[in-house]
């Protein structure tokens, strides 16, 4: 077996008095696209900031290619090459779109070839490149909170609802812009609600409820069931359409 | 979309100097009185910049700030008495040999003691503001009784520089040769900031961390490493500001870093925190209203940055420049 991308075992998480995360454990296998599912207080949004280091875990390991990172500060998790889409995108609003693209380049000016191809997947972020990114829609606060992950080439990428709240035609220009970002050899890793998305982009999935995983798989086969659906996620996928 | 700069509260100084006008009633008085205004201003924003960053980068709300403007001007004080012959002679640059040496050990002083003070006092308590609050007030009353043991507890007098005391008449008005001083130096000092914040990766980096330091770690940088930096030049700022405003008290106590703290506060919450710009014209507006209220009506002199922050915070309640819409 290839060591995994990303592999978390027994991770418990506790924020405060509350014990949100209780034994996670799931694998994201190197290359394409897994999903991760669940309802609304799932624990999802608490499982990628405890991979980030963002909350730290009580118990448990977290591994990012066979090396433990549970308790790496995040500047190393990102050095590493793991880049993070937060839930609410995380942009500088008082910034520039170019800058906050600027500062996502560790590496210095970003490459001009990388720069077209973003420019490519989310054309609205060359028109307003020298706008406050705090004046842009919640659409292009997305796709700059996406863009900025990927102006760089990076190992891992978790991103937290990228459609959430947008407009159908932007969904469909995000979910196109993940369909090409599968293309290079990032992993990544989504928590999304939206079943389009899910179906169309998934490769793996895992389910989580209460703090737990409670389903691991092909993104196929759950979708091609409606029972397990009904049961893991309380409707069907095809509800949120 | 909107601009990218609101001139607003800009325009709003020229409002207040301009409606000041004819309350005065004499353009040499107000010109005298806005001078002064500005100067004010200026030294204030000099010292509560560091502060606004420091809330606005790691939400440390640091009460000890006045410790770093009181030993600046300690330090710088010890500095001036020592070359006392230079700045008696009714020479500039005479003054200016004796003033760069104490301003230089002012800023060094308040920065190493910054240095420690972050590492000692502040470190511990990230995240916490109730114990920041009480450490740092701990912290600003051991400090000026350090003070007192060092420099002892009476009130000192601070030479002043011969060929910047007394004033030049400009058209009928008299402007304090040194209020000018101040002036050069605050916007130099607001200019140097500006270009660092605006035109630097380290700046974009600042302003990035005081909207969102988890997103700034995010992307691969230790906030830490630039909250220290921005403490240790914050606290530098203050050493520098404490200078000249010992120079235009011409007398320095222990109390003086708590005194100013109030003024400092109201300063940084009109402009914003976390926000620099904000700062300045916060600090302009409140030195303009301090000199025309203590003209035209004394007893409201105190009264009137209360007031001032109250209509502010009515306006606009995050302060003039919000950091982080
Ligand atoms: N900062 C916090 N303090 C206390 N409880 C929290 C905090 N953040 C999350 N929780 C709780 O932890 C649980 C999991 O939250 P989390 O945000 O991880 O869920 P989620 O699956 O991302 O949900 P959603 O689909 O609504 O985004 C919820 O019950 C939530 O109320
Ligand atoms: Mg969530």
């Amino acid at each position: 077996m290839p060591e995994p991308m990303l592999a978390l075992s027994g991770v418990n998480t506790r924020i405060g008095q509350y014990h949100i995360l209780q034994g996670v454990a799931f694998e994201v296998p190197r290359g394409g696209l897994t999903m991760l599912l669940g309802r609304n207080g799932a624990g999802k949004t608490t499982c990628l900031r405890t991979i980030m280091g963002l909350w730290r875990a009580s118990a448990g390991s977290v591994r990012v290619e066979g090396r433990d990172t549970t308790r790496l500060p995040t500047p190393e998790l990102a050095r590493l090459g793991v880049a993070y889409v937060p839930e609410n995108m995380g942009i500088f609003a008082g910034l520039t779109v170019r800058e906050n693209m600027l500062l996502a380049a560790r590496a210095g000016p970003p490459d001009e070839k990388r720069l077209e191809w973003v420019f490519g997947l989310f054309p609205a972020l060359r028109k307003f490149w020298n706008a406050l990114a705090g004046n842009l829609s919640g659409g292009q606060k997305q796709m700059l909170a996406v863009a900025r992950a990927i102006i760089e080439p990076r190992r891992l990428l978790l991103v937290d609802e990228p459609t959430k709240g947008l407009a159908p035609a932007i969904v469909a220009n995000m979910i196109e812009a993940f369909r090409e970002l599968k293309r290079t050899d990032t992993t990544i890793l989504v928590v999304e609600q939206n079943f389009q998305f899910a179906t169309s982009l998934g490769d793996s999935v895992a389910v989580m409820d209460s703090g737990r995983i409670v389903h691991t798989g092909a993104m196929a086969d759950l979708a091609a069931d409606e029972g397990l659906q009904q049961r893991l996620l309380g409707l069907s996928l095809d509800a949120h359409q | 979309m909107k601009p990218r700069f609101d001139w607003i509260p800009l325009a709003l100084v020229a409002l207040v100097a301009a409606a000041a006008l004819p309350l005065v009633a004499s353009a040499p008085i107000w010109l005298t009185l806005t001078v002064a205004g500005l100067a004010m201003g200026m030294m204030i924003f000099m010292m509560a910049s560091g502060l606004t960053l420091v809330f606005g980068l790691m939400d440390v709300m640091n009460f000890a700030h006045g410790v770093f403007i009181s030993i600046g001007a300690y330090a710088a004080t010890s500095v001036l008495i020592a070359l006392r012959g230079a700045m008696h002679a009714d020479s500039l640059a005479a003054n200016l040999a004796a003033m760069a040496p104490a301003a230089a050990a002012a800023i060094a002083v308040s920065g190493i003691l910054g240095w420690l003070f972050e590492r000692v006092v502040i470190r511990p308590v990230y995240g916490e503001h109730l114990k920041q609050i009480l450490v740092t007030m701990g912290g600003l009353i051991v400090f000026e009784q350090l003070i007192k043991v060092v420099w002892g507890p009476d009130m000192i007098a601070v030479p002043r520089p011969q060929a910047l005391s007394g004033s030049f008449i400009l058209g009928q008005a008299a402007i304090e040769r040194y209020r000018v001083l101040a002036v050069v130096v605050g916007l130099a000092v607001f200019a140097a900031m500006w270009l660092l914040l605006n035109r630097t990766r380290l700046g974009m980096l600042i302003r990035a961390g005081v909207e969102n330091a988890e997103m700034v770690e995010s992307l691969g940088y230790r906030i830490r490493r630039l909250f220290v930096g921005v403490f240790v030049a914050g606290s530098c700022l203050a050493g520098l500001g404490g200078t000249m405003w010992a120079l235009y008290q011409e007398s320095i106590t222990a109390q003086m870093g708590m005194q100013v703290m109030v003024v400092i506060f109201i300063v940084v919450i009109i402009g914003g925190l976390g926000s620099v710009g904000g700062c300045f014209i916060g600090a302009l507006l409140v030195g303009l209203l301090a000199n025309y209220t203590g003209y035209l009506a004394p007893k409201l002199a105190l009264g009137s940055n209360i007031l001032l922050m109250v209509l502010v915070l009515m306006w606009r309640p995050r302060g003039l420049y919000p950091v982080g819409r």
